[in-house]
């Protein structure tokens, strides 16, 4: 499987191209399903749809015409959240795959990294070299040092909280993830509130000017009733664009070693089957280290990202992103790597598109997005029980 | 291993065994009147909940000693209510188990407020609240409920007077985070923004903290001359960086929840030009907060007076007023709590540091001052608001009597 010499440019295929067009097709489909089923609720309930009062669009306001000037804005939107959720969910569906317990201590994990992000930043722009810096030197040295610690501890949690635990009742070690999950929320929060009595971690984002730049990739409008003409823009950020390329980047990493090394193979081989992969000659509580390090290491880059993104961490940050990720690997086929992905990007699109429209509801409202999002979730595993990609993979990482 | 585990077994039992020792005993002694406070000291809000803690602490500090002199000893019991409603409530339990309390200065959230007050309700102690603007606060008629802050149907209404009058605004988008207290005031201000002739594009509710994106596209497309955010500065002031990040050039308006140096702080930049009502005036503006702002900033190593400080001194001024009387009306014996309660209801022109204080028959301040306040800059701990107008509304039940 290791590359030669003569076959990279079969390896480029392998290892670039053909994933780059899964993601590709992945961000198609789900955009195309969601927008597709959008486009027709707005057609179907462009008038009151049998009197259901549930479903009745604000007055004055033509549902389909909305979400055409939405659109590009709720893709957007949708896919650069999925991708986080998307790198997050890796992290659980790799623990999943060896070891079949949720690690619920990965969204700690997570908030970890976002921490890590703000103290890199609050040290360098305390030294007074935030604005030298080249900024995407700067954001790659970030999502480094937060790769390492938040691996780190993510490893280290794992031989002091679970590895005691691996004989026990899968629901024993459940429980001290969980109890690890709040033993770091806590410590963290004692950690910042010690040296530096703060609660709400604001990045200092507006001192990196590439962060404040913009792209218009597109518009759309409409002609109103009254002959108004509106024009909404699609704006990218340059923080989007920087989550979807890193995000991108480390899928690509992450697809090369779980597939083409000998190391990848190995925590392959456990995750099927443990016994008989220590049979075979592989270290099963290395490969098990190394599972944690990985998840650990993407979910502490997926905080920068997340922390450049929103430009506010807090220690009980990483809760919704964190169950959301774990939706998404359920809702992609927990255990399947190529499913969080899909699920992440799935669960972004449906939760922006909920949000952003749901408002035309009076009877609604955005807060019932998360009640939308789950509903679809309930619905897909009625159907199928393993998640959209579960069964089609036999090789569960 | 074995010894490893042993060694934490110890230690789990020291600790457990420290905390017994350290947690309070009932007062054995009759001559102890505790004074509580609630709210939030940790988590997102805690800068205005240290604020009420701070002021109510300092003003014990200070003006015990006619209680003192008649042969009783204050002391100051701080709770942490994390801003959330069972925590509040649990701690209301606490507080009325502890006979010693005589009065509870707080809460921060009027969704804390409610629920808790009606717990010290049950038992007849008093609750004097700095900052609990819903009307629902006082209008429930609790005689155990006295605020000295104004309320959110007139705050509102100034809100949304303000915006159509002297911004000239002709649609608003309102968003609130779905508390008593935010959806409370965004409430009003929609009904009264609308009432006015103004066009209100959409209001909705988010428990959302971090990701605005979903929510903010709806608002682009609509456009609004003004995003009005009923809720606290934690929430609002990443809703509105993230927005202005959008490319959005709206106006952004917000009640009493946005008064903080945090706003700034969290919010930077994007903040300057945000309009906000509060019913805390900034503690400069009152001559009698002169040596208030000095001992504050002194005692509490610090050169920002946060909102709801002044307040804060201010309620606990109206409490050791009423246990005072209610200790000398007693012929010098411990009052009961009714009987605290009752002499903090009589309050009438008592002097403080925001202004003399008179209550009306609900509680309420029988008048109350609300300030239209703008960010001007991003230093939190420079003068990052500035003052642009005042209005003084009498309660309603003085309104009524008028």
């Amino acid at each position: 499987m290791s590359p030669s010499l003569a076959g990279v440019g079969n390896w480029t295929l392998q290892y670039v191209l053909k994933p780059l067009w899964q993601i590709l097709l992945f961000i198609v489909i789900s955009a195309v399903l969601i927008s597709g089923a959008a486009l027709v609720a707005g057609v179907v309930l462009r008038t009151p749809w049998h009197g259901i009062e549930l479903l009745r669009v604000r007055p004055r306001i033509d549902l389909l015409n909305q979400i055409w000037l939405q659109l590009p804005n709720m893709l957007l939107d949708g896919i650069t959240i999925g991708f986080v959720y998307a790198i997050i969910a890796v992290g659980y569906t790799m623990v999943y795959g060896v070891l079949k317990f949720v690690n619920f201590a990965h969204s700690e994990i997570f908030m970890l990294g976002g921490v890590v992000g703000y103290e890199v930043l609050m040290r360098l722009k305390a030294g007074g070299n935030l604005q030298t810096f080249p900024p995407i030197l700067l954001i790659l040295f970030m999502i480094v040092v937060a790769m390492v610690i938040s691996g780190g501890t993510a490893l280290a949690i794992e031989r002091i909280a679970y590895k005691p635990l691996r004989n026990a009742p899968r629901l024993v070690p459940l429980i001290s993830a969980i109890g690890v999950s709040f033993l770091l929320q806590d410590l963290v929060r004692a950690f910042e509130a010690l040296t530096r009595n703060e609660f709400n971690l604001a990045y200092p984002t507006s001192d990196i000017a590439l962060l404040s730049q913009r792209f218009q990739l597109a518009s759309t409008s409409i002609t109103n009733a009254d002959g108004r003409v509106i024009t909404v823009p699609a704006v990218i950020n340059m923080t989007s664009i920087i989550i979807i390329a890193s995000a991108i980047l480390m899928v690509l990493g992450l697809n090369y070693f779980v597939n083409a090394t000998k190391t990848g193979k190995g925590i392959r081989a456990v995750s099927q089957d443990q016994a008989t992969a220590s049979l075979m000659g592989i270290n099963v509580n290395l490969m098990i280290s190394l599972t944690f390090l990985i998840g650990g290491a993407l979910g502490g880059a997926a905080g920068v990202l997340f922390g450049l993104k929103t430009t506010r961490i807090t220690p009980y940050v990483g809760f919704t992103p964190g169950l959301k990720a774990f939706t998404a690997a359920v809702l992609g086929g927990i255990g399947n790597i190529t499913g969080a992905l899909l699920g992440g990007i799935l669960l972004g699109l449906l939760e922006s598109f909920a949000a952003a429209l749901l408002p035309y509801f009076p009877a609604l409202g955005t807060g019932y997005t998360d009640i939308f999002a789950f509903a679809i979730l309930i619905l897909v595993l009625l159907f199928r029980p393993t998640g959209l990609l579960g069964k089609k993979v036999d090789e569960k990482v | 291993m074995k010894a490893f585990k042993v060694l934490a077994v110890l230690a789990i039992v020291a600790l457990v065994g420290s905390g017994f020792a350290l947690a309070p005993t009932a007062s054995a002694q009759s001559n102890v009147i505790k004074i509580a406070s609630q709210s939030p000291l940790s988590g997102g809000q805690s800068v205005l909940g240290t604020a009420i803690s701070n002021g109510a602490r300092l003003a014990i500090e200070q003006l015990s000693k006619p209680i003192e002199d008649l042969g009783f000893k204050i002391e100051y019991v701080p709770f942490d209510d994390q801003a959330t409603p069972d925590v509040g409530v649990s701690n209301a339990q606490n507080i009325v188990n502890d006979a010693a309390i005589l009065a509870v200065v707080g809460h921060l959230n009027s969704g804390v407020a409610i629920p808790a007050s009606e717990v010290y309700n049950k038992s007849d102690l008093v609750m004097v609240s700095p900052a609990n603007t819903n009307p629902a606060v006082t209008d429930r008629g609790l005689p155990t409920v006295v605020r000295i802050c104004g309320r959110d149907d007139t705050q509102g209404t100034v809100g949304a007077n303000y915006a159509l009058n002297e911004l000239k605004a002709k649609t608003a988008y309102v968003i609130h985070d779905k508390t008593a207290y935010g959806e409370g005031v965004a409430t009003f201000f929609r009904d009264v923004f609308q009432a006015n002739g103004g066009e209100v594009l959409g209001f909705e509710g988010t428990e959302e903290k971090a990701n605005f994106d979903a929510i903010l596209t709806p608002i682009v497309a609509s456009a609004p001359d003004v995003i009005y955010f009923g809720g606290i500065y934690d929430q609002a002031a990443l809703f509105f960086k993230q927005a202005r990040e959008k490319g959005l050039t709206s106006q952004f308006m917000g009640a009493d929840g946005l008064d903080s140096s945090d706003l700034v702080k969290i919010g930077g930049e994007a903040m300057v030009g945000t309009i906000f009502t509060s019913t805390a005036g900034p503690a400069e503006l009152f001559p009698e907060a002169k040596q208030f702002i000095e001992d504050y900033k002194k005692t509490f190593k610090t050169e920002i007076v946060e909102t709801y400080a002044a307040e804060a001194y201010a309620a606990t001024q109206v409490v050791l007023a009423g246990i005072e009387a209610a200790i000398k009306a007693n012929n010098g014996a411990l009052p009961t709590r009714k009987q605290v309660t009752e002499a903090v209801r009589a309050t009438k022109d008592l002097s403080t540091v925001i202004g003399a204080i008179t209550l009306d028959g609900n509680g309420d301040k029988v008048e109350a001052t609300y300030y239209i306040l703008k960010a001007v800059g991003a230093d939190p701990a420079g003068a990052w608001k500035e003052l642009l107008t005042t209005t003084t509304a009498p309660s309603p039940l003085a309104a009524k009597a008028k």
